[in-house]
This record gives C-alpha cells, sequence and structure tokens, in this order.
C-alpha cells in the first residue's frame, strides 16, 4: 500500500506527506501549504480500509476525520499512482519542496522453516487482505475445510484472525467482511484455533481488549492450559477467568513457549498436515524475557497455518537509504539521512507495530518537525516548485491516469449501494479495473 | 461488536465541526455508565467553565453544558487538540485522553473494563487520566483545569536515535 502525500507552498511549492493524518494538521497550521497525496490503489485509507478486523468497525470511525480534511481546499488526493514505478522519488523531490515517504510495511516477516510453501501456509497479512477485500488477495481461496488452523503469533492481529476464523456467522454477516470470505466461512470446518508464541503469558504482544473479545465470543470455549499460569497467578488478576461452556463447539487456544521448527506435509507432500514446535522455556523476565531451547520438540496436526509474526517495510526506490536489519528508511526523528526534503513516517519510520493512535501521533511529530524546518529555513521556501501540476503530465505522458478523491467518493457510494442490497455497510469492489471503472464513469 | 451495540445511543448535532461546517453523526456508547444522558438544548441545565491546557501550557477557557462529554465540549467548541476523538466515542481508542486534578478525578465514577482497556494503551499515561469521551460533566467540575497529555514516546525516540549514532 504506497502512500505519499505532497505538501505544497502556493508560493514556493509542494511538499509530499505521506500520511493523511499528518495532513491534517499541515493545511490548518500554514495557509500558504497545499498537501498532495499519491496512493498505489484507487482508494484511500489504507490499513483502516483494509487491516481493521470486519467486527471492529468504530475504529474505522477515524475515516470521518481524514474525509474531512481531504474536503478541504489545498488538499489532493491523487490514486492509482504507484511512487517507486510510476513516478521515482527523485521526480517528485524535484517537484516539490519536501516529500513524505509513509507506506507503511508490505512485506512479512519470513518463518524461515521448511515446509513454508506448502499448500495451506499464508502470511497473516495475505488472510487478513483476503477477507478485508484488499484486491491483491482476491484469489487466496483458503481451504477451510479442515478441523485445526494453528496461528503462530499472539498479536492483535493473530486475535483478529481467530475471531474471524470462530464467530457466528449471523455476526460477520452484519460487516463489511467480503461476500467471499463469508461464503467460505460459512462452508467452514474448523472447529479450533490455536495460537502459538515463542514466549509465556506475560510477553502476549495482543491487547487486553481483543484477549476479552477472544474469551467472550459466543459458541467458543477458551482451551488455556493451567500449567501455562504457574507461578504467575498474581500478574493475572487483569485477566478475565475462562468461562466453562460446555456446549461450546468451538475452542480458540493460546499455546505459549512454543517455536516452530518445521511445516509437516501430508501424504501427497503438497499440503499442510501438521506443524513441529520446539519447546521453550523462559529466561528473564518481562519485556526482555528470552525464550530458549530446551531440546524438546512435539507435534501438533492442522490443516492451516498462519504465519502472523510481524510485517515488514520493502524499500520501492534506491534513492531512499533503507536500513536492511531493521526494515525502515534510515532517518533522524523522521527527516530521511543525507538528503534534505525528504522524510518519513508511521510504520516505514519506526518499524510495524503500535495501534492507529500510535501511527497519529507519530504523524502529528513528522508535521511539526516538517514546520520546525520550513520556520527555520532549512527547507528552502524561496525555489519555485511546481507541484502536481509537473507529476501529473509525466504521469500522462507515461499513460498514467489519476484517480481523483471525488472519484473515489464514487467508488465508496458503489460499495455502499451494493451493501445496502446485502444488509452490510458496504461491499468492496475487489478488483482494479473495477474500482477505476466506476471511479472515471 | 454486539455488546456494545446494544447499549448505544445515536446522536446528531449541527455545526460539530468547525472547519467546514460538515454534519457530523456522533455515536456514543456507555455501556456501564449509571449517570443520565442529557441533551444540551435544555436550558434548565447548569453551565461548566472549564479550562484545557494544551501541551505547550497554552490555556484555552470554555463553557460546557452538564450532561454532555468531554469529547462533546472539545468538538463543539473546536478546541484544538491534534486528532482528539478518533473514534468518535465508541471506546476504540485512546485520543481523547486527558488527565485531571486529585481532587475531580476521585470525585468521578470508577472507570468501567472497557475504558480502561483503551487507556492503557494511551501516551503519557497517569494516576488521574481519563477518556474524555466517558467523562460526563457534573455541576461539581466547574472551574475544573484539565490537561491534554504529553506524547512520552518523543523523548524515547531522541534516545534511541542519540544511541544509535
Amino acid at each position: 500500500m504506497s502512500t505519499s502525500y505532497s505538501f505544497e507552498f502556493q508560493q514556493y511549492g509542494k511538499l509530499t506527506i505521506v500520511h493523511s493524518v499528518n495532513a491534517c494538521n499541515l493545511p490548518q497550521a500554514r495557509h500558504d501549504i497545499v498537501v498532495d497525496i499519491y496512493e498505489r490503489l484507487p482508494v484511500p485509507f489504507g490499513l483502516v480500509r483494509f487491516g481493521v478486523a470486519p467486527d471492529h468497525p468504530e475504529v474505522k470511525n477515524v475515516i470521518n476525520t481524514f474525509t474531512q480534511t481531504a474536503h478541504s481546499e489545498r488538499f489532493y488526493f491523487h490514486g492509482n499512482v504507484n511512487v517507486g514505478m510510476d513516478i521515482s522519488v527523485e521526480e517528485l523531490k524535484e517537484a516539490y519542496h519536501a516529500v513524505v515517504l509513509s507506506y507503511g510495511a508490505e512485506g512479512n516477516r519470513s518463518l524461515a522453516v521448511s515446509g513454508e510453501d506448502l499448500i495451506g501456509v499464508f502470511s497473516a497479512r495475505d488472510f487478513v487482505g483476503w477477507y478485508n477485500g484488499h484486491p491483491s488477495n482476491k484469489e487466496l481461496h483458503p481451504d477451510l475445510n479442515c478441523e485445526t488452523v494453528v496461528i503462530l503469533g499472539q498479536g492483535n492481529v493473530a486475535l483478529d484472525i481467530a475471531r474471524v476464523l470462530l464467530s457466528p456467522l449471523d455476526m460477520l454477516k452484519k460487516t463489511d467482511i467480503t461476500q467471499r470470505a463469508l461464503q467460505t466461512l460459512a462452508a467452514s470446518r474448523v472447529r479450533r484455533v490455536l495460537m502459538v508464541g515463542r514466549r509465556g503469558p506475560l510477553q502476549i504482544a495482543g491487547t487486553i481488549k481483543e484477549v476479552r473479545e477472544m474469551i467472550n465470543l459466543p459458541g467458543t470455549k477458551a482451551d488455556l492450559l493451567p500449567v501455562d499460569y504457574d507461578g504467575i497467578a498474581e500478574a493475572l488478576n487483569d485477566l478475565p477467568r475462562p468461562r466453562k461452556r460446555l456446549t461450546d463447539k468451538q475452542a480458540m487456544g493460546i499455546r505459549f513457549l512454543r517455536s516452530p521448527v518445521k511445516v509437516l506435509p501430508g501424504a501427497d507432500g503438497k499440503r499442510v498436515a501438521g506443524i513441529r514446535l520446539a519447546v521453550k522455556k523462559l529466561e528473564g523476565s518481562g519485556e526482555g524475557a528470552q525464550a530458549i531451547p530446551t531440546g524438546h520438540t512435539e507435534d501438533l496436526e492442522c490443516g492451516m497455518v498462519i504465519c502472523s509474526i510481524g510485517y515488514k517495510s520493502l524499500p520501492i526506490d534506491p534513492a531512499v537509504p533503507f536500513d536492511p536489519r531493521r526494515a525502515i528508511v534510515q532517518n533522524n526523528l523522521g527527516r530521511v539521512q543525507g538528503t534534505a526534503g525528504l522524510y518519513c513516517s508511521g510504520w516505514l519510520k519506526r518499524g510495524p507495530t503500535g495501534v492507529i493512535a500510535t501511527t497519529m501521533n507519530d504523524s502529528f511529530d513528522t508535521a511539526r518537525i516538517i514546520l520546525n524546518d520550513l520556520e527555520a529555513g532549512t527547507l528552502d521556501m524561496s525555489i519555485h516548485k511546481p507541484g502536481a501540476q509537473d507529476i501529473t503530465a509525466l504521469l500522462k505522458a507515461r499513460g498514467v491516469r489519476e484517480v481523483s478523491f471525488s472519484e473515489w467518493e464514487k467508488i465508496n457510494s458503489e460499495e455502499v449501494r451494493r451493501g445496502e442490497a446485502l444488509g452490510k455497510p458496504r461491499e468492496k469492489l475487489l478488483d482494479v479495473e473495477e474500482m477505476l471503472a466506476v471511479a472515471w464513469s | 461488536m454486539a455488546v456494545r451495540a446494544c447499549a448505544g445511543l445515536l446522536r446528531s448535532s449541527s455545526g460539530f465541526c468547525s472547519l467546514n461546517q460538515t454534519f457530523r453523526f456522533q455515536l456514543n456508547i456507555r455501556t456501564f455508565s449509571t449517570q443520565p444522558v442529557c441533551h444540551s438544548r435544555s436550558s434548565s441545565q447548569s453551565k461548566v467553565l472549564l479550562h484545557f491546557v494544551n501541551q505547550n501550557g497554552m490555556k484555552t477557557s470554555v463553557t460546557g453544558t452538564e450532561g454532555e462529554s468531554l469529547l462533546d465540549v472539545v468538538v463543539k467548541k473546536n478546541v484544538q487538540i491534534d486528532g482528539f476523538g478518533a473514534c468518535e466515542g465508541t471506546l476504540s481508542c485512546s485520543t481523547c485522553h486527558l488527565i485531571f486534578e486529585d481532587s475531580m478525578y476521585d470525585r468521578m465514577e470508577t472507570m468501567a473494563d472497557d475504558e480502561m482497556d483503551m487507556l492503557d494503551l494511551a501516551y503519557g499515561l497517569t494516576k488521574t487520566s481519563r477518556l474524555g469521551c466517558q467523562v460526563t460533566l457534573q455541576p461539581w467540575m466547574d472551574g475544573m483545569t484539565v490537561r491534554v497529555p504529553q506524547e512520552v514516546k518523543d523523548q524515547r525516540d531522541v534516545q534511541e536515535t542519540k544511541s544509535k549514532q
């Protein structure tokens, strides 16, 4: 999801800002500023649209704030533009006073175990993208014809996936989950989801609200092993007690101190049938606790493995210094190292963790840094910069047509219209070609 | 989630956002509150004077109405706080995090689990922190000072980059 925002001074030129909330701040702060956003897809909002779980619609309310900003006279959305392919960062820097990259983290941390390529092994990002209607994942076709799914990872993404797999259909069918996913889930035979993590209960990455939702999910009992909690009873005062519901036919479980060694194939050698886990023990405590091997392993039978072990940013342009070890753009407080007028924000700047509020606050920080540089003269406003005019001309010459914010709103209306017929807030368009056809109709 | 939805109350007000005068629908969910929800148009409700202190120490004084939440006040009176109320009062974020004086905090009703879960994720959390969308104005809050939290992570970032150089 490539999103870059351009920020323009009417007298001087343009700045590119990458985060929509960032842009919220700048047009208000200075009236001689114009913001241009460049986004690869025809639709805006990134992970708020494609990452937030369908049963968390309130979290998506922030879209209203984004939309308000987008309606500002000095803000322009340029969808369907792939920065790094259709246009280079250098070309943007020539046309604008400042360019801000905040295209997030599109890649996945690799499991690096044998069997990772078997059919039935998915990255969390692809699985979430599938039920959230991301065009890149529409042909995923996960086979839910198995009884047990193992999710590696215990963060909020893992919890979301587990919850979607086991939620009663009555609840899901009123959300903006795609029809395709709904139909697959309706035919699902999955009855048990196990979330496997390297360390112990005190190191779990998921937050309390999501853990609560898991334990309270109708029709599903929580499958937690008492031995996992030996010696840390005091620390568990805040966690709700799992309620045993004998009539619950489904189970959502957590397994601690296990790390994947190998994904095991079935008889045909092509499809996943199980996973071999190394048993760990914890050394140290709190955030710094380390999981060390004990030498023992155990095998779990399962028909699907979903890797939810973290995202990773990818470099999109060789002109931008990238730190491959931390998988972020090299920067100091958002100022990209070694080059003036280039900034980064959000996950690309700090790494791919945190909720919307975290990234939003980070955007405001980036905006403040830019404003500081403007006032200090570090950004030279005396040079005239042509901005979107030049970029649009270049794109046109290359056969690229943009999608404006009002054209996105046509896509939006169409999705809402289709959703109404199905009793859902929207039915997302899955196909970029279809989005463009609606946008330019 | 179905649990929250059944306790919801849908309200609409005009002129919520002074940026471009758009109509804004706000979903106000109070799952465990025993405080009555009052319509702000009632003239018999008391006015409550509030002082908001932002991160730079600047003070803004506004008047709210008994029964409104602090989120309502910030929006209606256009108090300038970055990104305040992103989830529009549905207990899905922590952007309306505010810090209260001890004496005020102690008189407030205890927090429900839902609010605590979200507040846990807020920056600059203190012992007298609450989410503004869950605090309803009462007459005894007249003259109350409310602080916008500092962003602790700024300092951590500075430390991080310094140690890497």
